[in-house]
């Protein structure tokens, strides 16, 4: 919910909400003791339903994960106290290098493809086109379709040898690639997979951005002369860019936590090429009985997003652009 | 996604009020004969449910009071769950493991040392796999062989002569080649490329793949060499390659099902599934090249060193592994072999059809090569060898580099 509601906020924002939206229920400093405990009350009732399942299955987990990092522990015997040897071991090992690297390689490429097939689609379907919903709603779709469903069927279709895509690519005389067998394109298969489920989410956060855009400013623009590029890159663009940040930072974290298409379309494989940071958290913890280093790999994972989201925050003052 | 968090921590907590609820007054009887013991399972899934439940029934019938409650998960999400579950200290009393784990579970002192009532009937050498310093830990639940199906028809349009257990390699490759006919997608042999493969053919070929202490790996030598090009090589002569589709789930079953295989290595499981295969089909002792050996599997259950009923939870052990019920139904079902001593209880099982030589499961006992095992490091160890294969197999790596790039790899986790 929060995800969507953001970029909704930020249209609300452009509107410059009157201030008889605000909440009128603030306690003010006349109030009786017992009115004020009843504000409480009534404030964390409606705070319980989310914070109860955050406290259990997110707040609860993380810090168990700083204890289980600390910890020789394979789930069957008991755990063993190491201190920071899971973290100077994970150091150690090139594996740990390598499986971020190869995350890292996957952000690289999904990122600009999803955005900017987003942004198409999302300028295409903001014009008068008939059957508009019915278009959003279909490039929508695979955004609520299961990975394992989207996963396998991708698997299908590029499948090497009996695949539409490389059939297809035969009949242009293509000798198509072997895609997820072959090292070397593992990564670019999941990427592709990738980008075309999360389209449909990037061009809704777009298409909210761009509705919220001043018709009146095209106007000017164009009593002024300007053709349609100097349209898109002086005021849609410029406008965009509170959503666009918004699909930047969310893709990113998102891009590092990849795992579902992973598992389901190669497994990390082969030879582990395609082997990134959660799927090797998850083959720490099931099936090499190393949960210890599977946390302290998780905590790194999480430092990492962290900085690089701090890095975005403080860098978007240079440009991004809140009306 | 979020969202079904806090609806199923919802219905947890419900059903833990009414677990508390239901539990108390029954608590109040005293008479503490009403047992519920808990079984978790993969052997029954996909086709056995009905089969385990006769036997659970018979079980009840026999053992009033002691009620059994059977949880069924697909064998590629047991493994997982079954550490969550002793992680979590929700393990079943009662839980299937296969011989590869055996030592590590053993090991880490989750099975409650049995006091068997019958030891002698079971066969000896399965028994024993599951003993370790002379105290049973867990007990076999079935056995099963791996070996060679072949497609008659095939044989006969090449105009070969069947397969038998004299066969070598050599005998099975001429075949395969002359079978193989790729414009028409008919192949010669399937073997898949892996760690269950890969220590059978070591076996196959007078090598092993531990040394004896079991600290190091003893693959990396000619003989070695040698095996690992024999499994690898078939691939893009006689098998399909990776690219063509092999090695994905089910392919090389369904390629024998379509009548495109002329041989498989493939275990004794799918007796079922190719009944109703269009095409005469038996089976033969898989070929060896110095020495016969071929792959024993057997499952077992273990009894929770944490249950309260450890004494319920034996007989059920007990009578799941060894009754006359059990063997019945596991002979008319078709299903795995029982684990018993009594061969004669076993007669059935010959003389059935479909295939005709099933004297050829018992012959591949006689040469046994069993799954090298370490008390750590063991899915590891799987893995490093399997990905090293492939990728002799795909053409990226020479067969001597994959193997001195999986014994160094290996060496290091078995050194831990």
């Amino acid at each position: 919910m929060s995800i969507l509601a953001a970029p909704q906020a930020i249209a609300e924002a452009a509107e410059s909400a009157p201030p008889t939206r605000m909440p009128a229920a603030a306690p003010r400093a006349g109030r009786s003791r017992a009115a004020r405990v009843r504000y409480a009350l009534v404030v964390l009732a409606f705070l319980l339903p989310s914070a109860i399942p955050l406290a259990l299955f997110v707040i609860g987990p993380m810090i168990a994960a700083v204890w289980i990092s600390l910890h020789d522990w394979n789930l069957i015997a008991p755990m063993r106290f190491v201190g920071l040897d899971n973290f100077a071991s994970l150091l150690a090992d090139p594996a740990t290098g390598d499986v971020f690297l190869h995350t890292v390689g996957y952000i690289i490429g999904y990122l600009p493809l999803v955005y900017v097939g987003g942004l198409l689609l999302a300028l295409a379907l903001n014009q008068a086109l008939k059957g508009r919903s019915l278009w959003r709603g279909i490039y929508f779709l695979p955004v609520v379709t299961s990975w394992i469903v989207v996963a396998l069927v991708w698997r299908w279709l590029l499948n090497p040898s009996t695949g539409i895509v490389n059939t297809a690519l035969a009949g242009l005389g293509i000798d198509g690639p072997g895609w997820w067998t072959d090292p070397a394109w593992a990564m670019p298969s999941i990427v592709l997979a990738s980008a075309w489920k999360d389209v449909g989410f990037v061009m809704v956060i777009l298409l909210a951005g761009l509705q919220a855009i001043n018709p009146d400013l095209y106007d000017a623009a164009r009593v002024d002369g300007a053709g349609p590029w100097r349209r898109l890159w002086s005021i849609t663009l410029p406008m965009l860019s509170p959503s666009t940040f918004f699909v930047v930072v969310i893709s990113l974290i998102n891009g590092f936590q990849v795992f579902d298409q992973v598992y389901a379309m190669t497994g990390g494989g082969p030879g582990g090429a395609s082997q990134v940071v959660v799927q090797q958290i998850y083959d720490l913890t099931f099936r090499y009985g190393a949960a210890g280093e599977a946390a302290a790999l998780s905590w790194m994972l999480f430092a990492v997003i962290l900085a690089v989201t701090v890095v975005q925050i403080i860098g978007q003052k240079r440009w991004v652009h809140y009306v | 996604m979020n969202r079904t968090v806090p609806v199923v921590a919802g219905l947890a907590g419900a059903a833990l009020l009414l677990a508390g609820c239901a539990a108390s007054p029954a608590e109040g009887d005293a008479s503490a004969e009403e047992v519920t013991i808990t079984y978790s399972n993969f052997i029954s899934n996909g086709g056995n449910e009905e089969n385990l439940e006769a036997i659970v029934a018979a079980f009840e019938d026999e053992n009033p009071g002691i009620t059994v409650e059977v949880t069924t998960l697909p064998y590629a999400d047991y493994g997982t769950a079954l550490q969550t579950d002793l992680a979590a200290g929700s393990v079943a009393d009662v839980f299937d493991i296969e011989y590869a784990n055996y030592a590590a579970y053993q090991a880490n002192g989750v099975l409650a040392p049995l006091e068997v009532s019958n030891p002698d009937a079971y066969r000896p050498s399965l028994l024993e796999a599951y003993s370790t310093d002379g105290t049973s830990y867990a007990l076999p639940s079935s056995f099963s062989t791996v070996v060679m199906f072949y497609n008659a028809d095939l044989f006969d349009a090449a105009g070969l002569e069947y397969p038998t257990a004299d066969w070598t390699w050599e005998d099975e490759r001429a075949a395969a080649e002359a079978i193989t006919d790729e414009a028409a997608g008919v192949w010669g042999s399937h073997q898949p490329v892996s760690f269950y493969e890969y220590y059978k053919v070591l076996e196959q070929n007078g090598e092993s793949f531990l040394t004896d202490d079991g600290t190091a790996v003893a693959f990396n030598t000619p003989g070695g060499i040698e095996a690992a090009e024999w499994l690898v090589g078939k691939s893009g002569t006689v098998m399909p390659t990776i690219e063509q589709g092999q090695g994905t789930p089910d392919f090389d079953t369904n390629l024998f099902l379509e009548g495109k295989l002329g041989m498989l290595h493939t275990g004794i499981w799918m007796f079922g599934a190719f009944a109703d295969a269009p095409f005469a089909w038996d089976i033969a002792v898989e070929p060896g090249n110095t020495e016969q050996a071929s792959a024993v599997f057997s499952n077992a259950v273990g009894v929770s060193a944490s249950s309260e009923h450890i004494e319920a939870a034996t007989k059920w052990a007990e009578f799941l592994t060894s009754s006359q019920v059990m063997v019945d139904t596991r002979l008319d079902a078709g299903w795995e072999l029982p684990p018993v001593a009594d061969e004669a209880a076993l007669a059935t099982y010959l003389e059935k059809d479909a295939p005709a030589n099933r004297q050829a499961v018992f012959d591949s006992l006689d040469g046994v090569a069993l799954p090298p095992v370490v008390a750590n490091g063991q899915t590891e160890m799987q893995d490093i060898i399997g990905e090293e294969l492939v990728e002799a197999q795909a053409g990226r790596k020479s067969v001597e580099e994959a193997l001195a790039s999986a014994e160094e790899r290996i060496n290091a986790v078995l050194a831990g």
